[in-house]
């Protein structure tokens, strides 16, 4: 069979789409079995969309921002409002009680299915995101480079500060955190009840990197990427800069806050130290392993990473015992050093990360093993030069 | 505020900002050279903590302070060697990337050798002494954060600016190309850059600590980032830009705290960041020629 033909690459996406579904379905019916793995899974999803919209800025734009957690924290909190039973959230905000204004739009929303109000919630967690990175980037985006990143990690910051506010607490909770907040479910009556774990979180992934892809395939893209490369050349081919560098920080948030919105519904509960800047530097380094600049690395960087680190890796925080010997390193803590050493050798000897800035393609895949010993015979094949990032 | 309780949080303000100007030295040299925000710098002052409460444990603290610096001073250097040298070619966003991993490694080392849990701090005796001037009580380190500040910020515009090291320092942050043409060893340059900057993070961290109590692996981030948002307002690259910045942090963040806007106080910062990066990019004493902006 002769599988190079340009006309089998969309059938083998489409074969692998099956697949993919059939496999998510099979385990949507056991996930009382693979508990574990539903779970990774279901975060994997959550965290790929984080890093595509981190890619889409740092990557393609070239906008080293470092804003993600607190963008997140915005969707998680919108979605938890939006969604907390109106029945039990007098039980969580036990302290202060709701504001009356969010309590008669809870009530006034109650007309609508639990399935809808999740979604117009997890909608507007990425809507006030957005209308929040329009305001942050007016300011903020006229910066360059490391001054950038640490400007959005102060206003991450600021946002954690105001929603844990005493001030805040008839809306946020303060410190107390948000609970009560229901998992992923699709809740339609006609399906069996619970069915929705897996498919709600890869489907809204799926919407949203598609989005995302359809932009940077788009001639905004394009212009994401001249910016990166030279912004007074962008410029000067009449590219308005911070228009443009506006459009890719608005619809980075926008998805932040939504993959934000379905963390929350993972976690079930949340306050405002989930959402400190290790959330941030965990998605950076995604991205890193990934390659900065391409879409499938992040893809496959966030299962990758998130398997690794909480399944795979697991093993290093038990004690291990050989022919009656307790190993003394293995204990709790160790995986996360091993992890990280993982990392570092990646940021200092992988630079372009797993995918570098190519993406995936099945041609390449196919002619894998071709070109593997082909590379050992001519000697390891140059790159495609760094990209330049000022 | 009576005028006592003024010139309480004065003094508290004034200590508090000696040692975010001890730790803001450390990102301002290292930025002057490397162009680089040494996102391990707080983690190096975390650590310097840490190997504090375990040199207190078995000696004397007279042998136990340069003990912690030493040990502080070879983790800053090792870091330098293993995480930044070999990207000196790299793109800057690379270094920057790196220096990020190395503050999630040593947090994760932290808390597996130490545990997540708050340490206790152990107390110095002499320091903890408190004094009474007239109706105003402070102990000795807060007296003696600010003056121990000033005096190892003289001796270091001292070796800065009248020393043969000093000038190929400020060389190098100058033009980092020519001055390896003209026969500055870079590498022993850089090195002696973190020597000096992990030496007044021990000293920072012992006095900072010594108020707070404890420490955990999380403990330097958030005064890193403050140290550095204070560097950046007095001017990044520059010495006495750092401590005018720490001072100014320390005293508004006392402040705040004291008025009742403690969750404020983290955001203040932030804001004064992004204020100062509009309207002054070069700091308040910074230079003018910078292009960093």
């Amino acid at each position: 069979m002769k599988l190079n033909n340009k006309k089998t690459y969309p059938m083998l996406s489409i074969a692998a789409l099956v697949v993919l579904a059939v496999l998510l379905i099979l385990l949507e019916i056991n996930k009382n079995t693979f508990g574990m793995a539903v779970s990774i899974l279901q975060k994997s999803a959550i965290l790929a969309i984080v890093a595509v919209s981190m890619n889409l800025l740092n990557g393609f734009t070239g906008l080293f921002s470092l804003g993600q957690a607190g963008f997140m924290a915005i969707g998680a909190y919108v979605t938890a409002i939006f969604s907390i039973p109106t029945e039990t959230i007098d039980s969580v905000y036990y302290t202060g009680g709701l504001a009356p204004w969010l309590k008669a739009m809870k009530v006034g929303l109650d007309v609508l299915p639990g399935f809808l109000q999740i979604s117009l919630g997890i909608l507007a967690g990425g809507l006030v995101a957005a209308v929040f990175a329009a305001l942050i980037g007016i300011p903020v985006l006229r910066l360059k480079s490391d001054y950038l990143a640490i400007a959005t990690l102060g206003f991450s910051e600021i946002i954690r500060a105001i929603i844990s506010s005493p001030q805040m607490d008839k809306i946020t909770n303060g410190s107390y955190g948000l609970k009560n907040i229901p998992g992923f479910a699709l809740g339609l009556d006609f399906l069996p009840a619970g069915i929705g774990t897996l498919l709600v979180p890869f489907s809204v992934a799926g919407l949203c990197i598609g989005f995302m892809v359809l932009v940077i395939r788009s001639s905004y893209g394009r212009a994401f990427m001249a910016i990166r490369e030279d912004g007074v050349a962008a410029e000067a081919m009449g590219i308005n800069l911070l228009k443009h560098k506006e459009i890719s920080f608005i619809i980075s948030s926008f998805f932040t806050a939504v993959a934000g919105g379905l963390l929350a519904m993972f976690m079930r509960s949340i306050e405002a130290r989930t959402f400190q800047i290790t959330l941030t530097y965990d998605i950076l380094l995604i991205v890193v392993i990934g390659g900065l600049g391409s879409i499938t690395g992040s893809i496959l960087s966030a299962f990758l990473v998130t398997a690794a680190k909480e399944w795979w890796l697991r093993f290093f925080d038990t004690p291990l015992v050989i022919g009656g010997v307790t190993i003394p390193l293995f204990r709790t803590g160790f995986r996360m050093v091993i992890f990280s050493l993982l990392l570092m050798l990646v940021v200092l000897f992988f630079r372009r990360g797993l995918m570098g800035n190519r993406e995936f393609a099945w041609a390449d895949l196919l002619s894998w093993p071709r070109n593997l010993s082909k590379k050992a015979s001519s000697g390891p094949k140059t790159g495609k030069g760094g990209k330049k990032n000022d | 505020m009576s005028l006592t309780t003024f010139i309480q949080h004065i003094l508290t303000g004034v200590s508090l900002g000696g040692a975010y100007a001890l730790i803001a030295i450390g990102y301002t040299l290292v930025y002057g050279i490397l162009l680089l925000i040494n996102f391990a710098h707080s983690d190096i002052f975390m650590m310097a903590g840490y190997f504090m409460i375990f040199a207190m444990a078995t000696m004397p603290w007279p042998i136990a302070i340069p003990v912690v610096i030493v040990a502080t001073v070879i983790l800053g250097v090792l870091i330098e060697k293993a995480a930044y040298k070999p990207l000196r070619s790299a793109p800057r966003m690379s270094i920057m990337i790196s220096s990020i991993g190395v503050s999630y490694l040593l947090q994760n080392l932290a808390t597996y050798l130490f545990s997540a849990l708050p340490k206790g701090y152990p107390t110095i005796a002499p320091l903890k002494k408190v004094f009474q001037l007239g109706p105003v009580s402070a102990s000795l380190v807060t007296f003696l954060t600010p003056v121990l500040t000033l005096i190892l910020v003289f001796i270091l515009m001292y070796l800065i600016n009248h020393t043969k090291l000093g000038m190929a320092m400020r060389a190098v942050s100058k033009d980092y190309d020519t001055s390896k043409l003209m026969g500055i060893k870079i590498n022993q340059i850089i090195s002696l850059t973190f020597v000096i900057g992990s030496t007044m993070a021990a000293i920072g961290s012992i006095l900072y600590f010594t108020d707070r109590m404890s420490v955990t692996p999380f403990s330097g981030t958030l005064p890193g980032l403050k140290c550095f948002v204070a560097a950046v307002l007095g001017g990044i690259g520059s010495v006495p830009g750092a401590v005018l910045g720490g001072f100014i942090i320390g005293i508004s963040e006392t402040f705040l705290t004291a008025l009742g806007y403690s969750t404020y106080s983290d955001a203040f910062t932030f804001m004064l960041l992004i204020l100062i990066l509009i309207f002054r990019p070069t700091g308040l004493i910074g230079e003018t020629v910078t292009d960093k902006v």
